[in-house]
């Protein structure tokens, strides 16, 4: 059977710790190159590892209202459930409450390995809500990971705390490491009792990022840094941003694009300052990576989101439901060890597989072909199994001569499905189609008459043929058949000239 | 001589714990300040707490009435650019 190649894994780890090979960071290898102990850490973390997320769940509960900076991308005035912006919740809890719905979505969830305190506000400005919650779950719920993200600004002086709780998973959103660059991202923040704005307060910022980031990782606590990449402000700073952080140790770059819109009232949102295109975002994703990690999974979640990340679950767990429910967690550990164990089974299993590939060029050393983006529609699982109709996201990879990458995913109901007076009057097709940019196949595993048609006329061949098959087999078999067909003959890198 | 908290709090919680006075208190639908024990923190801080820590404009009055973080000066957004881009949407 084909198996997709993975990138990587025949090159060995150099000794500094960064990859020689160029092809090297691939989200599906990503964790390849790090030590076992904290392979180990990461591997069953939806957030942290891209193979994770396809099988394991992730959950945040918003018990920390409080913020200490004013972000040009926030409004805290915001609550909507059609919006799925970082951020945004419908509901607060108290520490109790939250354990509470913990425990029911674990009970409920077995997949759901990781809980996340990210808000609405900076956990680290509402300490004594955070570390209740965290201090109750990592007693009653030992085999839940605890994780925590911050903005930065309150962490050397909680890093001590944070390991005290065993939370072994912390994200800091580092959009800068200049306070000129700062000052037009944070018009201000709260520091030793008093409000402080400009140049000064973003100097501040970056200078209490960096030291928590230093004191995380000498303490062992694995560190990913979030950024925002926001056109004209940081976007070609942010490479500089990636590798400061790399070199001080953080061992994950997570580069998500801004959201932006009138609507939302936010400072950029109003005054008029542009998201990246999905090709922008790719660009300098590609461009961090020579330098490290880069996640590309990330699906900039609520600070209340439950699920797989790109799903959200949070409607069956308001607090009126789990208020009705028993939950004697005991039984559900024992229920979700089980789970746990079957899903390490496949993914053990498919690990095997790709042990077992050769790398198509390795076959037809004297060609060279394109490489081509795919879309593909999933519920999860790892394999080609949603209609193109239900989907809301698209994964896209990456398909060349030498293996299948995971590259990002389009949303295509963009952040916000309150009706017709959201937005402009482009249909959905049209809006999905504009989102599948640069992809020349969409797999899925059905399709309608009307949406193939269109898809077709705009140069995306849809695909249903690799219903419920492996993701990166699917892909990497349509790519063959491209190849055989002779699509692919050019020489030229049509798939990205077309994207721009 | 007492700061007021009005009906724009978003209860984000950020201004409770600061008040040297404890006068400040959860309620419905949104934080009150108790104008028998706030002091302005004269006496503890050279700057208002929770007007200091509020990032909402407008929710929180000095003794005159008047708006510590009137619009625009916690967002940056010009209110005449907020009034245009929300006429705008109001149109759609």
């Amino acid at each position: 059977m084909m198996e997709l190649p993975v990138i990587g894994q025949s090159v060995a780890a150099p000794a500094k710790g960064g990859c020689a090979s160029s092809s090297c960071g691939s989200s599906d290898d990503q964790l390849s190159h790090l030590p076992e102990s904290i392979r180990e850490k990461v591997h069953n973390h939806p957030c942290y590892s891209e193979e994770a997320h396809h099988y394991y769940a992730r959950m945040h509960v918003a018990v920390a209202p409080a913020c200490n900076i004013q972000c040009h991308y926030c409004n805290r005035k915001y609550d909507c459930a059609n919006e799925s912006r970082p951020g945004v919740v419908s509901e607060l809890l108290t520490p109790d409450q939250a354990i509470k719905k913990t425990l029911a979505v674990a009970a409920t969830i077995p997949q759901m390995t990781v809980l996340g305190i990210a808000g609405p506000g900076d956990p680290l400005a509402s300490p004594e809500r955070t570390f209740k919650t965290f201090e109750e779950l990592s007693r009653t719920a030992p085999d839940i990971k605890l994780c925590v993200s911050t903005n930065g600004l309150m962490l050397p002086e909680y890093v001590d705390e944070i390991a005290k709780h065993n939370i072994d998973h912390v994200t800091i959103t580092i959009n800068c490491v200049d306070p000129e660059v700062g000052a037009k991202i944070y018009p201000w923040i709260f520091w030793k009792n008093k409000r402080i704005k400009g140049i000064k307060g973003a100097a501040i910022l970056i200078e209490q990022q960096q030291k928590g980031l230093e004191m995380l990782v000498a303490r062992g606590i694995l560190v990913k840094v979030n950024s925002v990449m926001i056109p004209g402000v940081n976007d070609e700073h942010l490479k500089e941003v990636s590798k400061i952080v790399k070199s001080k140790g953080a061992f994950l770059h997570n580069v998500m694009p801004l959201i932006a819109e009138a609507e939302h009232g936010t400072f950029y949102g109003i005054m008029g300052q542009r998201g990246p295109t999905s090709a922008e975002l790719r660009g300098l994703q590609d461009a961090c990576e020579g330098d490290m990690n880069m996640m590309r999974h990330c699906r900039q979640c609520r600070a209340d989101a439950v699920g797989l990340l790109g799903e959200d679950r949070g409607d069956e767990f308001s607090l009126d439901k789990i208020e009705a429910m028993n939950i004697d967690y005991a039984s559900a550990m024992e229920y979700r060890a089980q789970v746990h164990a079957e899903i390490e089974a496949k993914l053990q299993a498919k690990q095997e597989q790709k042990a077992q590939f050769v790398p198509l060029s390795s076959l037809h050393p004297q060609r060279k072909y394109r490489s081509v983006l795919m879309a593909v529609a999933t519920q999860g699982s790892g394999v080609i199994n949603q209609h193109f109709g239900h989907a809301k996201e698209f994964l896209i990879y990456e398909a060349s001569s030498d293996d299948v990458r995971f590259v990002g995913h389009s949303k295509t109901e963009l952040y916000c499905s309150g009706g017709d007076s959201c937005g402009d009057e482009e249909t959905t097709l049209q809006k999905i189609i504009r989102a599948l940019e640069g992809c020349e196949v969409v797999l899925c595993s059905k399709i309608g008459y009307e949406p193939w048609g269109a898809l077709e006329a705009a140069g995306i061949q849809p695909n249903g043929e690799h219903a419920m098959e492996p993701i990166e087999e699917a892909v990497m078999a349509v790519y063959q058949e491209m190849i055989a067909a002779g699509k692919l003959d050019e020489t030229e890198d049509v798939a990205y000239a077309h994207a721009s | 001589m007492a700061l007021q908290i009005i009906s724009a709090c978003v209860n984000c919680w950020a201004c409770a714990p600061l008040c040297p006075s404890q006068a400040i208190y959860e309620a419905s639908p949104h934080f009150l300040i108790d104008p028998k024990k706030c002091t302005e923190c004269d006496g503890d801080f050279t700057e208002t707490q929770c007007a200091s820590i509020c990032p909402i404009e407008g929710a929180i009055l000095n003794s005159q009435g008047m708006e510590v973080n009137p619009a625009g000066s916690l967002t940056g957004i010009p209110p005449e650019k907020w009034q245009s881009v929300m006429a705008e949407i109001r149109a759609r």
